[in-house]
């Protein structure tokens, strides 16, 4: 059943049903990131809220993992692990469809300038021009893989393995709408954060507003594209929005 | 309309209640109150619902004054109490006249203290909660001149006291195994739990440092470990193999390794050991850690029969010896915990 064949930690097989603490159970595809695994995670999320068991707190998806919070003294171990190993048995959730009412987003961004200062180094550590790198990441159409560390801050991809690069052993500090890149993926961020992952393009998109009636827009399997834009369109747009999309807009992904 | 006029407050201290679960998806973590018992240990006392919000208040309290007629309650680190100056006891009930003036000190152990009023703390909800997450920019610190105003009090004593059992101080918290404890080599583990920790200075609402003499403790693979979900309670390892306890507040994945995870009903011990005092991790099976949290919410559901009349609070009066003193006024352990 499973295509994905995990080149390390030899122990374990995927999929694998692990117990998260006390209270949690994770359904783990890969122990590394690629497409398929990532699918099955976000695949047999959707069926887990569809099942609507009870005594489940609630559910979550990391990369490659599709996660349960549950109350252990309402719903024994042993009860719910039954209940997700039947659930994986049900199919092949790697070739699975992904969640239906998932969203494109297209997010105006400034590559390189002052405004984000290691377009030039990453392009250069990924064996092209910078006008090169700004054509290729301005065309990627990368999935949201998952959402976490801060809220609504998604992490993006997969890139070609071109951008397979890895993090740098420094931090920098970045700003909130920040677009950084390593190891094939985008992470745009949430709020100011020190970083170890290249500081390629600037959006004014925000991944959390508190203040909005959608506080968090993105949720996992939509997609994003980061338009090219210069840096004085990106002020121009910074300049009048108020409501944080940053001139960004979406449309539904058809199935 | 009532409630509390801020005149002094600590450096941190905000609203919390049982958080925001639900976002985890979204990577906003559940957050709230450091030491959920402590909610739920107010909220007895005032016979009201634990999912109210109440003031945290991390080392130090502030000094308050009541707008109305109103209930409070104490709860958490037990900390210097007084009501118009006169010392009043911790884990406990207490009336307040408009105009009176509720100062609280110093934390004598732990760290995080609770002020409940009856009724709750109103304020708006945000994603269902009224929980500062600081991480998260929700919310902030409560500051001088603020106004702390109660919700609809559904009325009820005060005076009332609970008997808390001591988790102020440290001392030995119960793991269970979790998905990277096996990234741990064997002997690692046992150092692990052989170590006596001391809570370090770098701690706050999403975690707390642990030290120890001699060397950190790091996984195999420890830098190519895919990110992956964070469970409250979660001790992970920074790069330099120093373990940190993750607390409601964490954020919602992490990369790091994480050796094993403090089980639900031991996290408030680790959220109220003070800088300095000793900790040590005990890694127990499924079936004991699924025991004890029965038990201990078993003894939560329980709190509000345990709470007993101080009758009057022996603070109040003036000539103690004069008083023929009821049996049971005084309970001996009330006697210990507050030392006024």
């Amino acid at each position: 059943m499973a295509p994905m064949t995990p080149k390390s930690e030899p122990a374990a097989t995927f999929p694998v049903i692990r117990n998260i603490g006390l209270d949690g159970m994770l359904v783990t595809f890969s122990d590394m990131l690629g497409e398929p695994s990532n699918r099955a995670a976000l695949a047999f999320h959707a069926a887990l809220e569809r099942a609507g068991w009870d005594q489940i707190g609630e559910t979550s998806t990391s990369l490659a993992s599709a996660f349960v919070r549950f109350d252990p003294l309402h719903l024994s171990h042993a009860d719910l692990r039954a209940r997700l190993t039947e659930l994986l048995h049900a199919r092949d959730w790697y070739r699975a469809d992904l969640p239906p009412g998932r969203r494109l987003w297209r997010v105006p961004c400034v590559y390189g300038t002052d405004l984000a200062p290691q377009l030039a180094e990453a392009a250069d550590a990924a064996g092209m021009s910078e006008a090169q790198a700004i054509d290729c990441l301005g065309a990627a159409r990368v999935r949201v893989l998952a959402i976490g560390f801060a809220p609504g801050q998604p992490y993006l991809g997969p890139l070609g393995p071109e951008w397979n690069l890895p993090r740098l052993k420094a931090l920098q500090q970045v700003p909130a709408g920040a677009l950084v890149q390593a190891i094939s993926q985008f992470v745009l961020f949430t709020a100011p954060a020190p970083t170890g992952w290249r500081h390629v393009g600037q959006t004014g998109f925000r991944c959390f507003r508190p203040d909005q009636p959608v506080p968090i827009p993105l949720t996992p399997g939509d997609e994003l594209v980061f338009e090219p834009v210069s840096r004085a369109d990106l002020i121009r747009i910074q300049d009048r929005d108020e409501t944080g999309a940053g001139g960004a807009t979406s449309q539904g992904i058809d199935q | 309309m009532t409630g509390l006029v801020v005149h002094r407050i600590g450096p941190i201290a905000s609203l919390q209640d049982l958080g925001r679960p639900g976002f985890l998806k979204q990577g906003l973590s559940c957050g709230g109150a450091a030491d959920r018992q402590a909610l739920a240990e107010g909220a007895a006392l005032l016979a009201q619902d634990a999912r109210l919000a109440a003031l945290e208040m991390a080392g130090t309290g502030g000094e308050f004054e009541a707008l109305g007629d109103m209930r409070i309650a104490l709860s958490g680190a037990p900390m210097h109490a007084m009501i118009d100056g006169t010392p009043v006891a911790w884990n406990a009930s207490h009336g307040l006249q408009a105009g009176q003036r509720l100062t609280i000190g110093a934390a004598r152990t732990g760290v995080y203290g609770y002020l409940h009023l009856g009724g709750g703390i109103a304020a708006a909800e945000f994603l269902g909660s009224r929980s500062a997450h600081l991480l998260a920019g929700i919310g902030g610190m409560i500051q001088v001149g603020d106004w702390l105003t109660a919700g609809a009090d559904q009325g009820g004593a005060a005076g009332l006291v609970l008997e808390v059992a001591d988790r102020f101080r440290g001392g030995t918290v119960r793991v269970v195994p979790s998905v990277q404890t096996d990234l741990f080599a064997g002997d690692v583990l046992q150092r692990f739990q052989d170590t006596g920790f001391t809570r370090g200075p770098r701690a706050n609402r999403m975690g707390i440092e642990m030290l120890s003499d001699g060397d950190g403790f790091t996984a195999s693979g420890q830098l190519n470990i895919l990110s992956e979900m964070i469970v409250p309670g979660d001790i992970q390892m920074t790069g330099d193999g120093a373990p940190y306890v993750l607390l409601p507040e964490c954020q919602t994945t992490g990369g790091y390794p994480r050796i094993a995870t403090v089980i639900p009903c031991d996290l408030a011990i680790v959220a109220q050991t003070p800088a300095g005092a000793p900790i040590r991790f005990e890694f127990v099976t499924l079936e004991q850690a699924l025991t004890a949290q029965a038990q201990h919410e078993a003894r939560l559901a329980g709190l509000k029969n345990a709470c007993r009349s101080l009758i009057r609070d022996v603070a109040d009066i003036g000539d103690l010896l004069s008083y023929q003193l009821v049996d049971g006024a005084i309970s001996a352990h009330w006697d210990k915990e507050d030392d006024t």
